[in-house]
């Protein structure tokens, strides 16, 4: 009746001292990372997502020199994309749309006070803005979007507003008259938080606005591209490739321009969260391992102190295998303690640093907590506890009872 | 009357090398009947624990044969030999020997445990030999919260716990003060009285004298006399060879 000798493990279990506790943290650690990790890992995404500005499936993005330039996406490339370039790739036959933006670095000024933050142009038609706003996922938190025809009005993104964050010691309301690099505008809108820094610190004006503003004539930052079909997308960003080489007469591999799509930005972002996953497992299977090496410790100098304990269970008619089941599964149980605490530790950080990502980025994800994911991490903290127990255990059941009893 | 144990021509050699055999025990023959009292008598190093361990099938021989009732025990394994043990004899030891984890009541139905008796049939029997002992009020005292008397006691309770056919006591009254090792002794003639077959192992001549009925007088090894108690009066039955 295996329960007896879970029951008399237990008793034992109670009686340890520090010592034996203290080796649990290695196996505590390992599943506290492991669990944390996978409750983790949804928020994570999501963050790294939010970040990015992944949105629609079917939405590429075209920048001239490559993606690694600092500042905002496209600006600074000695070979600058043209709105030229923008009607052409409107033109193949793959493309649903092809909106030209910029996005440009400006000085906001308002309270007497200054910041410097992102303007982003917003297409003056109607048809091509509400593409974008679908895109992106914009939406207003109070005033209004642009709309077609609108003028010397702009909207701004939360953290703008906000003046915990805005450094302008003032909220920035609806109606507000604000300076952007010399020029009033008036706030018509406020944008809802999007979870991405970039997003939410941005102006957004209208193309004719902004070039007025700005004067960068024929010049295009970023493309965004919409195709017909998402199955169809890699069609779409080969198609747009070969339009691009030719425009700017350069040979496949060397093109000075990025297509991006969302697969590959996609991508990028799994890579990211694969990287620290696979840094996260790897520091969890040390500590598992240390732990693993922690319990055939403790078990091994329990067995040594406990050889009169085992001769008396002998000489009172225990056989070989009940001793053994006895020590195997007091390791077990070591194994699947420090499992337990882990598990309460990882989901209290899974917890803490979903609603801190939540508050940071605005976004509502939840802790991946599964039945299963705590199951398994039981069962095999306690398979982890009592294969490292195997060997003491062998040991204690193999035990002279006289040489036991005698102490 | 029956007999419950034998021990027919045993040798206990321990060699630790070819050149250095110690002869613990040489052609030791016993035989316990059913309801026996007997002693094992002798001086430390006389050889009387391998007898005790030989006879309580916690060691095996080097020759000779041990029947228990009528089964040879003198070649089982170590762990039949843990199932035979656990069945049939009852230890008892000097220094008591509970396990500390355990309460007094846990320690009765550990041998039980082993014999994968029901846990209802524990928790009974438990409380019946508590009674016997007359510890009924200190079932759950660990064996720190109990004295030596006491811890004796629990310790008969759990010797008596797999019903087995042999009481084998070791110095029971050794590591007790006069008074206590009294009480501790009617224990073990009350269970005498109820038929009970108890094996004194000790080297108190005085002890043996007083409460057994037969005494097996060892040194070096060898049964040096068997003595029995004739209507209240001692005499030797067997002598050295």
């Amino acid at each position: 009746m295996i329960e007896d000798y879970f029951n008399l493990a237990l008793k034992n279990l109670k009686k340890r001292g520090v010592r034996s506790w203290l080796t649990l943290l290695g196996i505590l650690i390992g599943v506290a990372a492991v669990v944390s990790l996978v409750s983790l890992g949804g928020g994570l995404k999501a963050a790294v997502d939010s970040q990015f500005n992944i949105g629609s499936t079917e939405v590429l993005t075209v920048q001239a020199g490559g993606m690694n330039n600092y500042g905002p996406p496209g600006s600074g490339a000695s070979n600058p994309l043209t709105k030229e370039d923008a009607g052409e790739i409107g033109k193949l036959s793959t493309v649903e749309v092809s909106i030209p933006r910029n996005i440009r670095n400006v000085k906001l000024e308002f309270n007497k006070k200054v910041s410097f933050t992102y303007a982003g142009s917003i297409p003056d038609n109607q048809r091509e803005m509400d593409y974008v706003y679908d895109f992106v996922g914009l939406e207003t938190i109070s005033g209004k979007l642009l709309e077609s025809g609108d003028r010397g009005v702009i909207v701004i993104g939360s953290n703008l507003a906000d003046m915990d964050k805005n450094g302008l010691d003032k909220n920035i309301k609806v109606g507000d008259n604000v300076a952007i690099s010399g020029k009033t505008f008036r706030v018509q809108g406020i944008t809802k938080k999007m979870g991405s820094i970039i997003m939410d610190s941005t102006v957004l004006m209208t193309e004719n606005d902004m070039e007025d503003l700005l004067d960068y004539g024929n010049e295009v930052d970023l493309i965004v591209v919409k195709a017909v079909s998402k199955d169809l997308i890699n069609q779409t960003a080969e198609d747009i490739n070969k339009l691009m080489r030719d425009r700017r007469d350069v040979k496949k591999g060397q093109e000075d321009f990025d297509v991006s799509t969302p697969q590959a930005m996609l991508e990028s972002v799994n890579q990211i969260i694969s990287g620290i996953q696979i840094f996260i497992i790897i520091i969890a299977s040390i500590s598992i391992a240390v732990g693993a090496i922690g319990i055939t410790n403790t078990m091994t100098t329990s067995v040594l102190e406990r050889r009169k304990e085992i001769g008396i269970m002998k000489a009172i008619g225990a056989r070989n295998e009940h001793i053994f089941y006895l020590f195997f599964i007091e390791a077990g149980l070591l194994g699947m303690i420090g499992g337990i605490i882990g598990v309460l530790l990882g989901t209290a950080v899974g917890y803490a640093g979903t609603s801190a990502l939540n508050t940071f980025l605005g976004v509502a994800t939840h802790p991946e907590i599964s039945f299963w994911l705590i199951l398994l991490t039981m069962t095999g903290s306690f398979l982890i506890g009592a294969v490292s127990g195997l060997i003491p255990a062998l040991n204690a059941a193999k035990e002279n009872p006289v040489e036991g009893i005698r102490g | 009357m029956k007999e419950v144990i034998r021990l027919k021509e045993v040798w206990k050699i321990y060699s630790r090398g070819e050149e250095n055999q110690v002869i613990a025990l040489k052609d030791f023959n016993l035989s316990v009947k059913e309801g026996d009292f007997i002693a094992i008598m002798g001086p430390s190093g006389s050889g009387k624990s391998t007898g005790m361990n030989l006879i309580g099938s916690l060691d095996v021989p080097t020759k000779g044969n041990i029947y228990l009732g009528k089964h040879n025990i003198s070649s089982l394994s170590e762990s039949d030999l843990a199932e035979v043990r656990g069945r049939k004899i009852g230890f008892i030891f000097q220094q008591f020997n509970l396990i500390p984890n355990l309460t007094a009541r846990e320690n009765i139905m550990l041998p039980m445990i082993f014999q994968d008796t029901e846990l209802w049939e524990r928790e009974e029997k438990a409380d019946e030999l508590l009674k016997l002992v007359e510890l009924g009020d200190r079932a759950e005292h660990y064996p720190n919260q109990l004295s030596g008397g006491q811890q004796q006691r629990v310790a008969i309770a759990r010797s008596l716990s797999n019903n087995p056919d042999v009481i084998l006591a070791d110095e029971p009254t050794g590591n007790l003060d006069t008074y206590t090792g009294e009480v501790v002794m009617k224990f073990l003639n009350n269970l005498n009285e109820q038929g009970k077959t108890i094996i004194l192992v000790t080297h108190d001549p005085d002890l043996a004298m007083k409460h057994t009925r037969k005494i097996y007088w060892i040194k070096d090894g060898e049964i040096e006399k068997i003595t029995e108690k004739v209507r209240g009066k001692w005499k030797n039955i067997r002598k050295k060879k």
